[in-house]
């Protein structure tokens, strides 16, 4: 569809791959990619504040982390993003996430899926993290409840398991 | 008081097998694979959105509200005023869930109708196909304001002449204490000290912004499933809206963060009218913006404590004022005052007291509950008093503690008799020495080391008369479940209800299911509020448990003929103790109960001890079932030019009575450690006549990943608490002490004190400057 006055166009079909299927929506320009997630039924992408200012929306855009509030949807099309349930899950837990559960890294659990996954990027990009890069790696994703320690030590058990896993295989 | 009998009856091992242990809670992978539903993740066919228009003025008349052009937009289903709502006007603020005396005035209409007395007070409502087009709805309404006057300091409230904003006086609540003799007290001082200190507006900041979805079913039962604390909610919408208690129904989902901020009702009655009026299901979720807005931060106190102390560091006299701001409503403020009120002398011994407490109305945000709920301003003051005592007497501050604890068997403020352990002294002298030593001062930082102790109730009033009610079962296949309503609010409070149970009947923790937080099917627990949730459902699920043990090992018993009492359980087996011959599953163990026609399961009910009240005179009386003691200590480091303050190490050390689930005691004390540097340093809800200006967490600054210190949890138990297996209430209590050590450790460091929190660059800066000045 185009607006009359302008000729742009206002609604597109967009393809996004979430979690490794390929999902087609049309959407407005102005509508964010977390709500098109929402909308398609992935919950698990929480909003804190709709404003890029608590990283609970935090997802995987082509491997890089990214605030999907503030990420329009049209910027999604034809690239991959992955949620925390596309990370793993019961029975295919990523070491991420077993680390999480061991180590007591979530408490209300809301800022969790987002900070998982601000956790993978940072690991990709830097394997054996110091604590300050974690710290630096998370400062755009609020936790109210755990003052972060859990959080800090469930990314470097992460890590390590990671590194292991990696000299193994 | 009356007590129950030695809780332990029915467990035989003093060792236990899974309590303590820092188990992995039953609520963890859920939360961490993503599967976990919040309140706003729910949907159903026909969902409606919902949107809320809040006042742009804090003191003015509503001269008219036209809802025409909203009305008329396509796709709007309904939009509500004051003039649709039913006649009563008002939802019940008062202490949620209570069975108790209630304060007066505690009703706040729903939507404001001929005047506003805040900014963001609620003034319609709007159920539409999108939220986009709700939100377009809002914008369409049009409300005709005149200002009136307002008042927006408590002090300017109270003065003869202030605009009223509440009752006759603006006096929402206000208590004295009158204890010992107070002249003779001061008479024996060598010494007199006064201050003033001063704390702000903070805010809850849960990461979830309040969330709710109602509608209509089948029985004609309203089902709400809110993000909650208190799932007794159910009566008060139903109170609010006419209809008869038992068809309104109240689910709380997984709580994405409470803190206080979701024990009064915040969203929900709305919703109960929008599903109402539109006869679909209707969905809110509040933008952060109108989050803050929409239930209380924490109040600003302002205390003066006058203290007589002799050379040697021991109290003779005490005078303390408090004076809060309550903004335009009461909702828990008398509460919140009352707690203030009995924890005015910290965890310290006064035999000459006097206590003057006040909440004042304005025209700010009405304030509310928030983790501590009054005690943590009156302990904040008490310790920043307890460095001034020891500076003006050139002693150690621990010292002067040391002079005046409170100990196992003296009075508190209010004459109640401390009954459990006090360990002040141990936790505060480990939390210190963990700090280890001081490292070297550079050209312009300074080191500072601080400590706070505190004294913090848990459990509900006395007079509130509280209960929980819990279920325990088990299946025929040997699995278990316990049914309790209690939310579960992030502290891992169904999770501790599956631990207990599991030590009790011997299977692993991941046999048990925990159905939590149904108004409807699960027995109600009590809120998840005042740190109780574990005293009062850990009591009743631990009661449950036990009795369905018994009958378990009775049958086992009658089986291998013997006693009850040689028998125990542990791996889902039962078995004759020293003959492991002589054992059968859990499994069979049951399906004998069940051929014999005994029992698989019990609903239990426990009961706080209670009291009637303190004497409005001399405020003596009981009010608190018990008391958590502890304490905090941080080592900070100042930048003398910029004034920024580093936390380096912030340890708890708290006797958490026993620890049910070791990982997740220590989760609170770190949890709290950084809330508690956030109120010291950065956390602040700035008002400006009324108006809120920081609405976003942009500019409502709470600590990130890189303000984190190394943080350090210290448990002990000294058993002697009320909750189960001898636990204290540990929820609040942490967080008691954290914001006054932090401030304490600056003071150290700079050598001013700053009484006003909280302690930005800035006020540093300041109060550097002056002492240059000065000295
Ligand atoms: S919801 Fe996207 S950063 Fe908060
Ligand atoms: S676990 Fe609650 S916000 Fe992080």
């Amino acid at each position: 569809m185009t607006d009359k006055k302008t000729g742009m166009a206002r609604e597109k079909l967009v393809n996004i791959h979430v979690n490794g299927t390929a999902c087609e929506i049309t959407v407005p320009a102005w509508r964010t990619l977390l709500e098109v997630l929402r909308e398609l039924g992935h919950v698990e992408v929480k909003c804190g504040c709709e404003k890029g200012d608590c990283g609970a929306c935090a997802v995987l855009l082509d491997g890089e982390v990214v605030d999907s509030c503030l990420t329009l949807a049209w910027n999604a099309d034809r690239r991959s993003v992955m949620t925390v349930q596309g990370l793993g899950g019961p029975g295919k837990a990523h070491p991420l996430q077993t680390a999480f559960i061991e180590h007591g890294g979530a408490q209300c659990g809301y800022c969790t899926p987002g900070m998982i996954l601000a956790a993978k990027a940072l690991l990709d990009d830097i394997p054996n993290p110091s604590l300050d890069d974690i710290k630096r790696g998370l400062s755009g994703n609020l936790c109210r409840c755990t003052g972060y320690t859990r959080i800090f030590s469930a990314i470097r058990a992460a890590a390590q398991a990671l590194r292991q896993e990696g000299g193994t295989s | 008081m009356n007590r129950m009998e030695n809780p332990l009856a029915g467990v035989k091992s003093e060792k236990f097998r899974q309590v303590g242990k820092p188990l992995i809670r039953t609520d963890s992978p859920t939360k961490v694979y993503g599967t976990a539903v919040y309140a706003g993740d729910l949907t159903m066919p026909g969902m409606l959105y919902a949107a809320v228009l809040h006042s742009e003025r804090a003191s003015a008349l509503l001269r008219r509200v036209d809802t025409t052009r909203a009305k008329e937009l396509p796709g709007v289903h309904c939009v509500l005023t004051a003039e649709d709502l039913p006649a009563s006007q008002g939802v019940m603020t008062d202490m949620p869930g209570q069975t108790g005396g209630m304060t007066k005035n505690t009703k706040q209409p729903i939507l404001a109708k001929d005047r506003v007395r805040f900014c963001g007070e609620p003034i319609a409502l709007v159920a539409a196909e999108s939220v986009a087009i709700a939100e377009q709805a809002i914008g369409l309404i049009d409300v005709d304001y005149q200002d009136i006057d307002g008042v927006y300091d408590p002090f300017d409230a109270l003065a003869p002449g202030a605009p009223i904003v509440y009752g006759d006086d603006n006096v929402v609540a206000s208590y004295k204490i009158r204890k010992g003799d107070i002249e003779k007290g001061f008479a024996e001082a060598d010494v007199i000290v006064e201050n003033t200190f001063t704390t702000q507006y903070q805010e809850q900041a849960f990461l979830e912004p309040e969330a709710a979805l109602a509608w209509v079913d089948e029985l004609e039962v309203l089902n709400i499933r809110s993000s909650t604390q208190v799932v007794e909610h159910y009566r008060a919408v139903a109170d609010a809206i006419g209809l008869p208690h038992n068809r309104v129904r109240l689910r709380a989902e997984f709580v994405g963060g409470g803190f206080g901020g979701k024990e009064v009702m915040t969203i929900e009655v709305w919703l109960a009218l929008l599903a109402l009026a539109s006869r679909r299901p209707v969905r809110l979720v509040q933008p952060r913006e109108r989050s803050f807005l929409s239930h209380g931060p924490r109040h600003p106190f302002n205390i003066t404590h006058r203290t007589g102390v002799t050379r040697d560091g021991k109290i003779t006299a005490l005078q303390i004022s408090f004076t809060s701001d309550a903004g335009a409503y009461a909702k828990l403020s008398p509460y919140i005052l009352l707690y203030a009120t009995v924890g005015a002398t910290g965890p310290y011994r006064v035999d000459n007291l006097h206590v003057d407490s006040v909440s004042a109305a304005t025209n700010n945000l009405p304030a509310c509950a928030f983790r501590g709920f009054g005690t943590m301003q009156a302990n904040l003051a008490c310790e920043g008093q307890m460095e001034e005592i020891a500076k003006t007497l050139g002693m150690d501050s621990m010292e002067v503690r040391r002079r005046n604890f409170i100990r196992t068997g003296d009075a508190n403020a209010t004459g109640q008799i401390i009954r459990s352990a006090v360990w002040s002294d141990q936790c505060a002298t480990q939390a210190l020495a963990a700090l280890g030593k001081r490292p070297e001062n550079s050209q312009t930082t300074r080191i500072g080391h601080g400590v706070a102790c505190y004294q913090q109730s848990y459990g509900r009033i006395l007079w509130m008369k509280d209960s929980s009610e819990a279920w325990v079962g088990v299946e025929m296949d040997g699995t278990v479940v316990v049914r309790s309503a209690v939310a579960d609010i992030g502290g891992g409070q169904s999770s501790a209800l599956a631990q207990i149970t599991a030590e009790i009947l011997g299977v692993p923790m991941k046999e048990v299911v925990v159905y939590f937080g149904d108004g409807a099917v699960t027995p109600l627990a009590g809120t998840s509020t005042a740190s109780r949730a574990l005293y009062m459902s850990g009591n009743a699920t631990q009661m449950a448990a036990t009795r369905v043990r018994e009958n378990l090992l009775g049958c086992a018993g009658r089986h291998f003929s013997v006693e009850a009492e040689e028998l125990d359980m542990n791996d889902s087996q039962v078995f004759v103790v020293g003959d492991p011959k002589r054992s059968m599953t859990i499994n069979d163990c049951v399906k004998l109960c069940a051929a014999e026609g005994v029992h698989r399961h019990n609903l239990a009910i426990f009961k706080a001890p209670t009291s009637e009240g303190i004497d409005p005179e001399t405020g003596q009386g009981e009010v608190f079932p018990d008391f958590t003691y502890g304490a905090h200590a941080a080592q900070v480091a100042v930048d003398i030019e910029t004034g920024e303050v580093r936390v380096l190490q912030s340890i708890g050390a708290h006797d958490v009575g026993q620890a049910i689930n070791l990982r997740a005691v220590e989760g609170q004390v770190e949890g709290s450690a950084l809330m508690g540097q956030g109120f010291a340093l950065c956390e602040e809800l700035i008002l400006e006549q009324g108006q809120l200006q920081t609405r976003s967490l942009s500019e409502y600054l709470i600590p990130t990943s890189e303000d984190v210190p190394k943080i350090k949890a210290i448990i002990l138990e000294s058993g002697s608490g009320l909750g189960p297996f001898g636990s204290k209430g540990i929820g609040e209590p942490v967080y008691a002490p954290v914001a006054a050590s932090i401030a304490n450790a600056v003071t150290d460091a700079i050598g001013v004190h700053i009484f006003e929190l909280p302690i930005t660059p800035e006020k540093i800066v300041k109060a550097l400057r002056r002492k240059e000045t000065v000295g």
